[in-house]
């Protein structure tokens, strides 16, 4: 379908058909003190010429170091095949269609997405994305709070070992419908939630529990427990999950006794490359009971007038261009191209591939402790089992020390010390499965001359 | 289109019909003309029974496969009944709109006499029949 912008001349038919004097008169209802008449922070307009230029050389600046650095957004192969789809004009539109009379190609994609990252998750549905990650767990705790009637108190309990962006957007997005945050300590020998951090609050009404796995130091949680405790007190469990673990562990939908009700998490790892930070995409699944309460959009399978199977938007009295005002949220889209990508990435892989991706992340995460852990006065912090990341305890501040990698062509991790400054010199370092074992002792090798 | 407006209820402009008991507890549904409107209900979201609510406040939410609107309720009250059975079966508001298709029982104190009577509901529903666009099919796709 073509973008074809307005002409003055078309814009001034509709504005006279509506008896509408200006454009500006649309905008009538908007507040004045909300309008912004000028943006004095933005530069003028480059030629597209000058544009390239500029681009060229900030390119150039750029070097590709060798990347140890996780901490929610990951390094993996994608397979060439996957953007070269992707990439096709069929694909190429982040936009969900609402004729399926025309769009069948891409609802089936969008369809074989939601039924992935629903088996992947072990959860009944699975929306077609919202923004990223971080947003799709705001979107998940106020489904929550909507869908537990047996708590009134719009409060949420939040690990400190959620991703601190995480818990910086959730908080943006939700204090404003007077969602409260209460944040649990963490275990500072495990790196985990202890279950003894939740007995304060057994008893008191709270909407719902975040369970991250694994969670920000790459730790593993206790899902089973967690998700019971949460489920024992009337909490819904909300999960916030890493999507390449799923290959390997236990998926949510089966965490506990009865499995956790919301999981989301950011489906970057699925296809989409490390562009400067985006765009990324979100993912939301949750039990059947839940899915009214659901935001973005949802395809579904049926059958045309001849019995010919096909697919089609389904459920949209949730939505916003029905219900306005009173829908489940003000997402009425999704990011098609990026799950694309990753439908096209899963694909590709299949559940023995990404078994495999999950499982040399691990192995190499690991065998990088070790030799980093060898070198003195360098030593693991947490003593959990841990996914594809883990803390390091380094003899000088890990900002200095990051400096120093960096000009030795390595990104070394993510300085953990704004955000947790009780671990002191703390790193976050991640091996996925693009590091080699010559990329890991290249490391060690350039960590060990500067300690 | 000819629907039921049975003449002991009272009714709303938007299209609740209300059944007064003498303990103080009136039942409310949604018109027979409301559900053809509506076509055919694919869920009810109800509320909870000791909800308080305001006349013409918003109680419980009905979507059918071509819109969803909201259940206004008719008077001031509590909440003291919902009908469970509409949870998996809806469609008993299309089958029978002033008896099984029941949705939830205030308790007021309310004066049904600030209602509509069936021939001043009846006047509305022929109003609404002549202008193409009912109010309760205003919900159309968009971007």
């Amino acid at each position: 379908m073509p973008f074809i912008p307005h002409t003055l001349d078309d814009v001034r038919v509709m504005l006279d058909t509506i008896d509408v004097p200006a454009l500006e008169t649309l905008f009538d209802e908007i507040p004045p003190s909300l309008r912004i008449s000028e943006l004095p922070a933005l530069p003028d307009a480059l030629t597209e010429w000058q544009v390239s230029r500029l681009m060229t050389e900030r390119a150039a600046e750029l070097s590709q170091p060798l990347c140890f650095l996780g901490a929610g957004a990951y390094e993996h192969h994608i397979p060439a095949a996957v953007w070269e789809i992707a990439g096709r004009g069929e694909f190429y539109s982040a936009y969900t269609p609402y004729q399926p009379e025309a769009s069948q190609g891409t609802l089936q994609v969008l369809y074989e997405y939601q039924s992935m990252m629903a088996g992947l998750t072990g959860m009944a549905v699975s929306n077609a994305s919202l923004y990223d990650g971080a947003s799709a767990l705001a979107e998940a705790l106020l489904m929550a709070v909507r869908a537990n009637r047996k708590s009134k108190s719009k409060r949420v309990l939040v690990p400190r070992t959620l991703h601190p962006f995480y818990r910086k957007a959730v908080r943006s997005i939700v204090h404003n419908q007077d969602i409260e945050l209460v944040t649990l300590p963490y275990d500072p020998s495990g790196g985990h939630t202890l279950k003894e951090a939740l007995v304060p609050y057994a008893g008191q009404d709270f909407a719902a529990l975040v369970i991250p796995q694994p969670n920000f130091f790459g730790v593993l949680e206790d899902v089973d427990e967690l998700t019971d405790w949460a489920h024992r007190h009337d909490l819904l469990a909300v999960a916030v999950v890493n999507p390449t673990t799923l290959a390997v562990l236990k998926p949510p939908g089966e965490w506990g006794r009865t499995g956790a009700d919301i999981t989301c998490g950011d489906g970057q790892p699925f296809g989409s490359p490390l562009n400067s930070g985006g765009p990324y995409f979100g993912f939301l699944c949750c039990r059947k009971e839940l899915v009214r309460q659901m935001p973005g959009r949802l395809v579904g399978r049926t059958v045309d007038l001849d019995g010919k199977p096909g697919f089609t938007l389904t459920l949209q009295a949730r939505e916003q261009h029905i219900r306005r005002s009173k829908a489940t949220s003000n997402i009425c889209t999704n990011q098609g191209l990026m799950v694309t990508a990753a439908t096209l990435y899963l694909s590709l892989l299949g559940p023995h591939g990404l078994e495999q991706v999950a499982a040399i992340c691990h192995a190499n995460t690991r065998m990088l402790v070790e030799l980093l852990s060898a070198i003195p006065g360098v030593s693991q912090i947490f003593n959990r089992p841990m996914f594809h990341e883990a803390v390091l305890k380094l003899p000088h501040p890990a900002s200095e020390i990051l400096d120093g990698l960096l000009a030795r062509g390595i990104l070394g991790g993510f300085d953990l010390s704004s955000e947790y400054p009780e671990l002191g010199n703390a790193l976050l370092v991640c091996a996925t499965e693009t590091r080699t074992e010559a990329d890991l002792r290249q490391y060690a090798e350039a960590l060990a001359m500067m300690v | 289109m000819s629907s039921t407006i049975p003449s002991e209820l009272r009714y709303t402009e938007t299209h609740e019909w209300v059944r007064s008991q003498e303990d103080g507890i009136v039942t409310v549904g949604i018109t027979d003309y409301a559900q053809h409107l509506l076509g055919d209900l694919v869920f009810v979201e109800l509320p909870e029974a000791g909800r308080v609510v305001t006349a013409a406040e918003g109680c419980a939410v009905i979507e059918s496969v071509k819109a969803a609107s909201d259940v206004y309720s008719p008077v001031d009250g509590v909440i003291v009944e919902v009908n469970e059975l509409l949870a998996d079966n809806p469609e008993l508001i299309n089958q029978d709109p002033y008896e099984e298709g029941w949705i939830l029982r205030i308790k007021t104190s309310a004066d049904m006499e600030g209602l509509l009577d069936a021939a001043a509901y009846e006047l509305i529903a022929i109003d609404e029949d002549e202008d193409e666009e009912g109010s309760l099919t205003n919900s159309k796709l968009a971007g």
